[in-house]
């Protein structure tokens, strides 16, 4: 809702890649103020959203699925991209619609972060398919361990040229700006998750059967995703031993893209989608190699979903991309919650959202509602370590 | 008599153009004319042009990069290709959901898939029955696979059709592949004349122990099960055949194995399985290649190594010695060098059979003095047995627990599978699973 940003890109490199009569700006912004982007902007621009959409929509010969891209501190992301999710809903209720959001960190600087962030939360428990939440912490903590590879620079570990998932591959970008490198890092997590759809391999795995596989219960759509490697050395690489190391480190938790703790949680399902010359065997063995330490819940035992795509991205050789549907995240909401609750407390900052026309307080007290209860249904599985109901006995057959 | 098969899915496409491959070159790898003009006739259509050769296939995806892949394949070998009006795919795939494949996509391609068939049979001079591929994992070949197979049982009444099936690890390819499976086995069960089963766990260890394959990919195991389908599919004198080769393999097949209707699992056992590289330096017999193929059958494995020799068929009455596997029917495929004097006897003793059914029925010979695939003497059993119990336990275990949580099952009524649907697939399988146990 402000016009920097869109410029930026339709004066740079990638220009041509954009139509550029399918954007939209306004002048002023949204304040950072949720209700300004989801109401006030939400309504004035119903009409040329939905109708920019529907022309995008029509150049598909088979529309598989939306990618909803947007932060959650903000107002535009949050409070615009919520309401455009809903719009998506309404308009192509059968296509399916992948949100990726970025969280806010503790140490964030936008103030009514966590308001925003409550209320859009709500939005994507009923209205998303699936979302990928990442947080910024995270991504500048990668950045950083990449930044001490390549300065350490200890005598054979080199990092090849291009081959961290934070340089810009193609060399398209000129100086590069303080946030490229970390969100080079959910490019990347984009182009994993798409990598099956685009190229062929032996396993392929689409959009929407990431969708069908992990999300056992329509509101726990939240998967964690973690990424390997995050560069690949320049010396001559071991291939075995590198490739367990792989997906030893898609378990590890500076790999994560939000910072939670999987393996003192409960796996719900967890998808394995790997890229490059990696054959069935390496990830049979892998699996079998992993799956004692991590615990899974009780009715999904053996909850993997693999893809093996014959395409490696640029620079590596392969790649590995995990999403978890792990209650680790409760511990991400619940802090939320917190900082929702530390300032609605005091009912700070309430009246710049209560000024909004349509806004009302119950939107604030539901949407918070809405989150516990996401926070109840996380804690139920934890508690009951996953077993809902005792082992079912099994049908018997008269004989 | 021809066979037309129809590949489902991606695995059923990729299984299906391995099967081809071997098929192809058996035949025409200095053989025997008649055996040669035999197979190209079962599985090949001879274009005008008189050298191509066209496979007798039907290929469905609903995403095109797989039947590209096949297809490109094919052409490239150039020993044989797929008909250019053969596939149809779809762009957006099942989504690993059976309900999508079977309640969406079914009706609205059936027409299309239906017509693509019937160009495939009326191009046949006789037609001796139906073969769809599949997997029981993801959503086109478990969901579609299905509903296809129904609505050829409708088309072609009076025609045999099997299905050959490939089951996924049990460690996990896809989170929901135990209610793909169920769904898909309690329904076949009904369509389907006979159904012939693969593990990839059990092929997976083939190539890893038998085949020393190091780094083993899909590819190698596909070839295996290739394989093993061309021992079973290719031209043998059967004792109907009255000295000529068989003109009716799927019919034979069928009526030798799934004589009774609650009974119509069939597993495959090979023997032998080995690195090319060391058949050069092994001798072949058959008393022994028998003696290994029977105690193979008798204590379910799948391997000519580790076989447990303590397994014996029970000496009195009762249902089952420990570890025992008792078998409806067999059918033996023998080929190669000396093979009209093989000793089968040890097949046919009625202890390794059930009792309501007499050893001399239960048991089929088929001959062949061609040699299949490298082996100079090779033998190949179908086996409608007790081998595929616990798997089968396994997948319909796994399926209820989750199926006791509910999980995932949102997304199958989203598409129009109710809970009914899936209770329905629970006892038809759990009637299965209590006939085979108590064999006897």
């Amino acid at each position: 809702m402000e016009e920097g940003v869109v410029n930026e890109i339709l004066q740079g490199p990638l220009r041509e890649v954009f139509d550029s009569t399918q954007l939209l700006t306004d002048v002023s912004g949204s304040g950072n103020n949720w209700a300004v982007g989801h109401l006030t902007y939400g309504l004035a621009y119903r009409e040329q959203i939905v109708d920019k959409l529907r022309r995008a929509a029509e150049h598909c010969d088979c529309l598989q699925g939306f990618f909803i891209i947007h932060s959650m501190g903000g107002g535009t992301g949050s409070g615009l991209g919520t309401r455009v999710l809903s719009l998506l809903e309404e308009e192509f209720p059968s296509v399916s619609r992948i949100v990726t959001a970025i969280y806010p960190s503790t140490e964030d600087d936008v103030i009514t972060s966590p308001y925003n962030s409550v209320l859009a939360m709500r939005e994507l428990s009923e209205h998303a398919d699936c979302v990928l939440p990442v947080e910024n912490q995270s991504l500048l903590d990668i950045v950083n361990k990449i930044k001490v590879m390549a300065d350490g620079a200890k005598p054979g570990s080199v990092i090849k040229r291009d081959s961290t998932i934070i340089s810009g591959q193609g060399g398209l970008t000129g100086p590069e700006k303080p946030f490229d490198a970390m969100n080079n890092i959910v490019a990347n997590l984009l182009l994993n998750i798409t990598s099956s759809a685009r190229f062929e391999g032996s396993l392929n795995t689409d959009l929407n059967e990431i969708a069908m596989n992990l999300v056992p219960f329509p509101r726990l759509h939240y998967l964690v995703p973690s990424l390997t490697p995050l560069y690949t050395l320049a010396d001559v690489s071991v291939p075995s031993r590198r490739l367990d190391q792989m997906f030893s480190d898609a378990f590890n938790k500076d790999h994560q893209l939000i910072r939670a703790d999987p393996k003192h949680s409960l796996y719900l399902a967890c998808a394995l989608m790997v890229r490059g010359n990696v054959q069935v065997s390496d990830l049979r063995r892998n699996i079998e190699r992993l799956r004692p330490t991590l615990p899974f819940v009780s009715w999904n035992q053996e909850g993997w979903k693999t893809g093996l795509c014959s395409v490696p991205p640029v620079g590596h050789s392969h790649s590995l991309l995990a999403l978890a549907n792990n209650t680790c995240v409760k511990p991400t909401f619940i802090e939320l919650r917190e900082r929702f609750n530390k300032l609605y407390r005091k009912k700070a900052h309430l009246h710049h959202y209560l000024h909004v026309e349509g806004m009302e307080q119950s939107l604030f007290s539901e949407a918070v509602a809405s989150l516990s209860s996401l926070i109840d249904e996380y804690q139920l599985l934890d508690a009951s370590k996953g077993r809902l109901t005792p082992d079912a006995a099994r049908l018997s057959i008269a004989t | 008599m021809s066979v037309v098969s129809v590949q489902l899915g991606q695995c059923g496409n990729q299984v299906g153009q391995e099967l081809f491959d071997v098929l192809c070159s058996d035949a025409q790898d200095g053989q025997r004319n008649k055996y040669r003009a035999i197979s190209c006739e079962r599985f090949f259509h001879q274009t005008d042009r008189g050298a191509e050769l066209e496979a007798r296939a039907v290929l469905i995806d609903m995403e095109p990069k797989v039947i590209n892949r096949c297809v490109s394949r094919a052409t490239k070998c150039s020993r044989w290709s797929y008909g250019s009006s053969s596939h149809f795919s779809q762009k957006q795939g099942s989504g690993n959901n059976w309900a999508n494949g079977f309640c969406v996509h079914g009706p609205r391609h059936r027409d299309v898939v239906e017509e693509m068939v019937r160009r495939e049979v009326e191009r046949c001079d006789r037609l001796s029955g139906l073969m769809a591929l599949m997997s029981v994992a993801g959503g086109t070949g478990s969901g579609f696979g299905t509903y296809l197979t129904q609505c050829l049982r409708d088309a072609y009444p009076t025609s045999f059709i099997i299905n050959h099936l490939t089951w996924p690890y049990s460690t996990g390819e896809v989170i929901v592949q135990n209610y793909n499976s169920v769904l898909t086995l309690a329904r076949l069960y009904q369509l389907s004349d006979a159904i012939v089963v693969h593990e990839n766990d059990t092929v997976h260890k083939i190539c890893s122990q038998l085949l020393n394959i190091k780094h083993i990919s899909f590819s190698d195991v596909n070839r295996v099960i290739a394989q093993q389908l061309g021992g079973i599919l290719q031209p043998a004198f059967t004792t109907h055949s009255h000295g000529f080769y068989s003109r009716s393999p799927i019919d034979e097949l069928v009526s030798s194995l799934a004589c009774h209707p609650e009974y119509k699992l069939l597993s495959v056992s090979s023997i032998p399985q080995m690195p090319s590289s060391s058949i050069a330096f092994t001798t072949f017999s058959w008393p022994g290649l028998l003696k290994h193929l029977r105690q193979m059958l008798i204590s379910n494995t799948k391997m000519e190594e580790g076989i447990d020799w303590q397994v014996r068929p029970p000496s009195g009455a009762g249902c089952t010695g420990s570890g025992f596997n008792r078998s409806v029917a067999n059918l033996l495929i023998l080929r190669g060098k000396d093979v009209y004097s093989t000793e089968t006897s040890g097949f046919e003793e009625p202890s390794l059979y059930s009792s309501w059914l007499p050893s001399v029925e239960a048991l089929n010979v088929w001959k062949c003095p061609v040699p299949f695939h490298k082996y100079e003497k090779s033998a190949t059993l179908v086996s409608n047995s007790q081998a595929l119990l616990r798997p089968l336990d396994h997948i319909v275990a796994k399926a209820w627990n989750m199926f006791a949580s509910r999980a995932y099952i949102h997304q199958y009524i989203r598409y129009g599978i109710s809970e009914e649907d899936f209770l329905d697939g629970f006892t038809a399988l759990e009637q299965v699973i209590s006939s085979y146990k108590q064999l006897c």
